[in-house]
């Protein structure tokens, strides 16, 4: 086994999702989630590649599909599940939800609502890297469905322009909520999109950790040498419905266990079991996760909720603008 | 009268329209195959036609702008937001071309778009899928800005809506798609500028519009209780706005209160107070209170989220101040 140390770990991050993910859908249909709840499951490789991909300094920005990259980012378990029972332990206080982690402290800044409009904002992100030298990189997630949008167009014209630091990573589920991909942009190719804005381009299958490591490494590394953007499409897919409501009719049992199959997350932990060099590591790991899962959603019961005194300070720094 | 859901209503005006008239079409995403995100527009494809029930990529901007200029060349789009949050990416198109090509081009244009979707507040859907976003509309000349309660009202307004040689915003909200109420058979219009009494009263004016018309009545209902007879009125429509029917009750009542979803600052409430005490200073007992969503963005957790929006209590209470029942 390669890395076995970093295949360990990654197992845990990518387990540690998915886990949390199954727990938030269990809690939202006993009521103590509401809103919007838009499950990562299926697509944990990516984020999990992604933050080996980067260094505690570099930056992250992300959908409202956000839970995998804020814990593969350094999010305790407990702020994350906190945050979705609306709990002031939240990343967020209890203000922001489901869709809007965030968590400066490891960079995670956010959590967006509006399709598209989180990718000028991570654009600003890496200006401001840019500006000051700090060395650091910017990795902005996007699905499918928003690669149409105007500002998905005007950042990435503007960070290949000034060879911003930032990487775009098109996480190509198949779908934007009930559309498929051919339904929603004339070139599925969606790297292609790179040639137009003269910034370098990678597409591949989600389905080995380590490639998507080590795909998204070359991409940020350029970044760092002041070679511009790079748009990486990652294909991969989503088990559950866009969102809660969501009974995803549009595609077909078959598809969906035709991806199951070939799901990251077990491909991996088959590895890890066959390998004598970590084989006796796994079952200790996997009840390590069961017990921070098991922990989070306690500590997301348990928490107080956030009380009415936090609205205007959150709203203004200073005086509250009337 | 047929008993209908307001889903239903707006559905049905819809249909009507679309079978009465071979311009207008439905534009929006997930309107199609998907049915609609709130099943609005359930049933139509398999009706009408990928002709005409057109399915698009996320692009707000792009849509609203094809809406606007298939609207210019004559043509009846009807263009859906999945919710009014969306149309903020597309406000450019709605400022600067839909309320504008009339008068830029020295009257030869006209613009006959509808544009409409959920507004307002759902349920713990956070800061940025929360807006009352016609608050901003409002502000516009050449825009027409709707916002029915009632099944009834739905499906008149919209069809009247379709109608109209100018662009309209109509307003829906997710909470109201399953109320139930009678609509009128056969052809219901019902004329923009004509603002709806929805309970008669003798104490206090509550003036209101959307959901919130709904608030308005059960606070009504409580304030009755207490011996305090409110009026309750459905503007409906918010521009142009019935000033006759609000100074109407005024002069009746003499005290009013405002309540809709949206910021203090400004807005529909802020327009409905500064014509009131314009046009009926004579006739006010006590100065005029509006009740609207707290001056904070829309907080997640539930109990946050209802202590922002406008509740039936908080109604309570400045219809208690305006007729001196507490200070
Ligand atoms: C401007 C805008 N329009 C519409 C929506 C509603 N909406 C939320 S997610 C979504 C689908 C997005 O699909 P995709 O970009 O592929 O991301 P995925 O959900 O697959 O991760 C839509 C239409 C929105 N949030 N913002
Ligand atoms: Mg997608």
């Amino acid at each position: 086994m390669k890395e076995a140390k970093t295949a360990l770990e990654m197992y845990r991050m990518m387990l540690l999702i998915r886990r949390f993910e199954e727990e938030a859908a269990r809690a939202y249909s006993l009521g103590k989630i509401g809103g919007f709840l838009h499950l990562y499951i299926g697509q944990e490789a990516v984020a999990v590649g992604a933050a080996h991909a980067m260094r505690p300094t570099d930056s992250v920005v992300t959908t409202y599909r956000d839970h995998g990259i804020a814990l593969a980012r350094g999010m305790t378990a407990n702020a994350g599940m906190a945050e979705l029972f609306g709990k002031v332990t939240g990343c967020s206080k209890g203000l922001g939800g489901s869709m809007h982690f965030f968590d400066a402290e490891n960079r995670m800044y956010g959590g967006h609502g509006i399709i598209g409009a989180h990718i000028p904002l991570a654009a600003g992100v890496a200006f401001a890297s840019k500006y000051t030298s700090d060395g650091g990189v910017t990795m902005v997630f996007y699905g499918d469905g928003s690669a149409s949008i105007g500002a998905t167009h005007e950042g990435m014209s503007l960070a290949a322009l000034w060879k911003l630091p930032i990487v775009f990573v098109c996480e190509n589920n198949q779908y934007a909520m009930g559309t498929s991909l051919e339904r929603s942009i004339s070139v599925t190719d969606m790297s292609k999109k790179a040639d137009g804005y003269g910034m370098a381009k990678d597409r591949f299958v989600a389905e080995d950790v380590f490639e998507i490591r080590d795909r998204l490494k070359d991409a940020v590394e350029r970044a760092r040498r002041g070679e511009g953007p790079t748009l990486v499409e990652i294909l991969t897919y989503r088990y559950r419905g866009h969102s809660m409501s969501d009974p995803a009719k549009y595609r077909t049992k078959e598809e969906v266990e035709d991806y199951k199959k070939r799901d990251a997350l077990n491909q991996l932990r088959a590895e890890l079991a066959a390998s004598p060099e970590t084989a006796k590591d796994v079952e200790a790991l996997e009840a390590a996760v069961e017990a921070e899962i098991a922990e989070c959603v306690r500590f997301a019961d348990e928490s107080p909720e956030p009380t009415a005194d936090l609205l205007e300070p959150t709203t203004y720094a200073g005086e509250f603008a009337r | 009268m047929k008993s209908m859901r307001f889903r239903e209503a707006v559905r049905e005006a819809i249909a009507e329209e679309m079978e009465r008239d071979d311009r207008v079409f439905l534009m929006g995403e997930e309107v199609g195959q998907y049915q609609g995100a709130y099943k609005v527009s359930e049933g139509l494809l398999e009706r009408f036609g990928e002709r005409r029930v057109i399915d698009t990529p996320i692009t707000e901007a792009g849509f609203a702008g094809i809406g606007i200029g298939a609207a210019m060349v004559g043509l009846r789009p009807i263009i859906e937001f999945m919710t009014w949050n969306f149309s903020a990416v597309a406000f450019d198109q709605i400022l600067n071309n839909a309320a504008k090509l009339r008068q830029m081009s020295g009257g030869q244009l006209s613009v006959p778009v509808v544009f409409r979707g959920p507004n307002a507040s759902a349920r713990q859907v956070g800061s940025q899928h929360s807006h009352a976003m016609e608050h901003f509309y409002v502000n516009v000349p050449g825009l027409k800005v709707i916002a029915p309660a009632t099944p009834a009202d739905a499906k008149g307004m919209l069809k009247t809506a379709i109608r109209d040689e100018d662009p309209v915003l109509y307003l829906e909200s997710e909470t109201l798609y399953s109320v139930k109420g009678d609509v009128p058979e056969g052809e219901h219009l019902v004329p923009f500028g004509k603002a709806r009494i929805a309970r008669e009263g003798t104490d206090c004016t509550l003036i209101s519009y959307s959901r919130m018309v709904h608030v308005c009545l059960d606070a009504a209902e409580a304030l009755a209780a207490k011996g305090i007879d409110c009026e309750v009125i459905d503007l409906r429509s918010l521009r142009p706005l019935d000033e006759e029917t609000i100074v109407a009750s005024l002069t009746k009542t003499h005290r009013a209160v405002v309540a809709y979803e949206g910021w203090p600052y400004g807005g529909v409430g802020a327009e409905v107070v500064d014509r009131l005490q314009r046009l009926a200073f004579d006739e006010l007992d006590a100065p005029i209170l509006r009740v609207t969503t707290m001056d904070v963005p829309m907080p997640y957790n539930a109990k946050l989220e209802q202590l922002v929006i406008p509740q039936a209590h908080r109604i309570i209470d400045a219809v208690e101040r305006v007729t001196y029942r507490r200070t």
